[in-house]
């Protein structure tokens, strides 16, 4: 199982063993991170599940697809590096993936 | 009417873990509220979401616990006493004490009742007690209805508004044959615009769904007490193996009704999500607020969590006036439908095609924006939500040009 670390903005880190297949947002909720509000539960339909992806990680992880990226665009504080954490899924690939939790959620 | 903010230590009780009631004690916590809190939920699971009921939980693309809002952990690390297959059946509000079924009794400073909505069912005469009929609304629902999504079953869903069609998209994903009769003249009757209702109509009717408007269910029948067939008035029947019916939910208000809180099409709540009794708040499915002139209750996400938070911040010494600003969506296949806003009044409706395929639905009344619906067009949904909740209404011919740049409009 990969492993994932969440850094809320009070700079306290969570280190989850994160389930292949579930998504970043979901790893969230199940640890109780808080910051990630996730009101419409992963639909991709609310835009409070955002998250920057950490510097090195970004690659790996990619760009939001078109709808996320029409969402993330109203967003609070969006960087280049933003994206719903409901759209990460998790993969043996993004083990050791870094995340961030934003000031607040729009 | 003011609140002063309640003592810190006072007792908090909270009757249904549904979404509201979750909200309220999660929110309670988080601005510091450091009394006992009780959620009292009469489910066997932990509060969970609702809406991947009729999608992906419905599909079978998502486990029980992935549906949960936080693991049982987080309600003992914040002191919430969590109640689970627990059904209060009433409220002493002279004593101030809410009896449970099971005997035992719960004393409150403060009472927050977030008891949802239950599903109207299809009468027992025409049928609607038979097994195999089902309705949507909680896990065991689901549960129950599941082992009948095999290929070629025939399912038959007596009601066209979103939980009947996201059930209709769901079915044929799973290969069943599928037909879903609405009585009224048209699908999402009561809650969208002919062009919406146009635009699903067609996506069902290409996924090879059978959908019959203006078809009133007269009953069902069955062989040894489980349904087999449907006659509908016209005196068609309908061969089924089972039944879904989302004719809509009515309000739990019983409790809150037998305690002699006011009530009206909801329990009834002030702009603080106060009841008649000031010591009592109401949120979520289960309330009705003042809204405009008149006085609504709103059966959606937003809304349970928006007015279960309005109450953790009133009890805690920041009352605002809650200020509803109603939003929704729906899965259906590859489409995302998100509505802001409240169409209800509307006398005319403006079309914006979108990018790839998308397309939106404006609604207007006069000059005044009321609400949009937005086909896989999330930027348009964006930009409409704070256009409507800041109370501004651009003039539909500058909508319905694809050339305008929406979001310029926000500035
Ligand atoms: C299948 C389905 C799909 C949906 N899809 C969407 C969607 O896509 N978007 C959207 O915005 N909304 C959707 N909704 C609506 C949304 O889920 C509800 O508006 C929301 O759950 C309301 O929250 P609530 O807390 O008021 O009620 P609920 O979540 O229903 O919670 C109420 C809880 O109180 C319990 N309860 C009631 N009486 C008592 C009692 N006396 N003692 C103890 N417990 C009691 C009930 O058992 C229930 O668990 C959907 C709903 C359903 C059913
Ligand atoms: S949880 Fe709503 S967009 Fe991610």
């Amino acid at each position: 199982m990969p492993r994932i670390s969440i850094v809320a903005k009070d700079g306290t880190v969570f280190e989850i063993q994160a389930e292949s297949r579930t998504s970043v947002m979901e790893n969230a909720v199940r640890n109780s991170v808080p910051g990630i509000e996730a009101e419409c539960g992963g639909a991709c339909a609310c835009a409070t599940c955002h998250v920057y992806v950490d510097d090195a990680w970004q690659e790996k992880v990619g760009p939001p697809g078109p709808m996320e990226a029409d969402m993330l665009d109203f967003a609070y504080d969006v960087r280049p590096n933003s994206r719903l954490s409901c759209q990460i899924r998790i993969a043996d690939a993004l083990d050791g993936l870094v995340v961030h939790v934003p000031e607040r959620q729009s | 009417m003011r609140d002063e903010p309640i003592d810190p230590c006072a007792r908090i009780v909270v009757i249904g873990a549904g979404q509201a009631g979750f909200t309220a004690c999660a929110k309670l916590r988080d601005l510091g509220h450091q009394g006992p809190i009780t959620l009292i939920g009469e489910e066997a699971h932990p509060p969970y979401q609702r809406p991947p009921l009729s999608k992906g939980y419905l599909l079978g693309e998502i486990t029980e616990d992935r549906l949960y809002f936080r693991p049982p952990s987080f309600y003992e690390e914040r002191s919430i006493d969590l109640r689970l297959s627990s059904m209060a059946s009433a409220i002493d509000r002279d004593r101030k004490v809410v009896a449970l079924a099971d005997g035992a009794t719960v004393p409150y400073d403060r009472l927050i009742l977030t008891t949802g909505a239950r599903p109207r069912t299809l009468p027992a005469q025409i049928g609607g007690d038979l097994d195999g009929v089902f309705c949507v609304r909680n896990l065991a629902d689901i549960n129950a209805m599941a082992e009948h999504f095999r290929q070629d079953q025939r399912v038959l869903i007596v009601g066209g508004g979103y939980i009947g069609l996201e059930a209709a998209a769901v079915s044929a994903k799973l290969g069943l044959k599928v037909t879903v009769i609405e009585a009224a003249p048209r699908i999402l009757q009561r809650v969208a615009c002919p062009e919406t209702a146009a635009y699903f109509r067609d996506l069902h009717d290409r996924k090879g769904v059978t959908l019959l408007e203006g078809a009133a269910l007269e009953t069902l029948q069955g062989e040894e007490g489980h349904v087999r067939s449907a006659r509908l008035a016209d005196g068609s029947v309908i061969p089924v193996d089972f039944v879904i019916a989302g004719v809509g939910v009515v309000p739990n208000v019983e409790l809150a009704q037998a305690a002699g809180l006011s009530i009206d099409n909801g329990i009834a709540v002030d702009e603080n999500c106060r009841t008649s009794d000031p010591q009592i708040y109401a949120a979520g499915d289960c309330a009705s607020f003042p809204w405009r002139s008149g006085r609504i209750r709103l059966e959606s996400v937003g809304n349970a969590i928006e007015q279960a938070e309005a109450v953790a911040w009133s009890l805690t010494g920041a009352p605002s006036r809650y200020d509803a600003k109603p939003w929704f969506w729906s899965d259906q296949y590859e489409v995302k439908l998100q509505i802001a806003g409240l169409s209800a009044g509307y006398d005319t409706v403006t079309t914006r095609p979108g990018a790839a395929g998308g397309v939106s639905y404006w609604y207007y009344r006069g000059e005044e924006l009321l609400a949009v619906d937005a086909m896989n067009d999330p930027r348009v949904y964006m930009v409409a939500k704070r256009l409507i909740e800041a109370g501004r209404s651009p003039s539909a011919v500058i909508v319905g040009d694809p050339a305008t740049d929406l979001k310029a409009l926000l500035q």
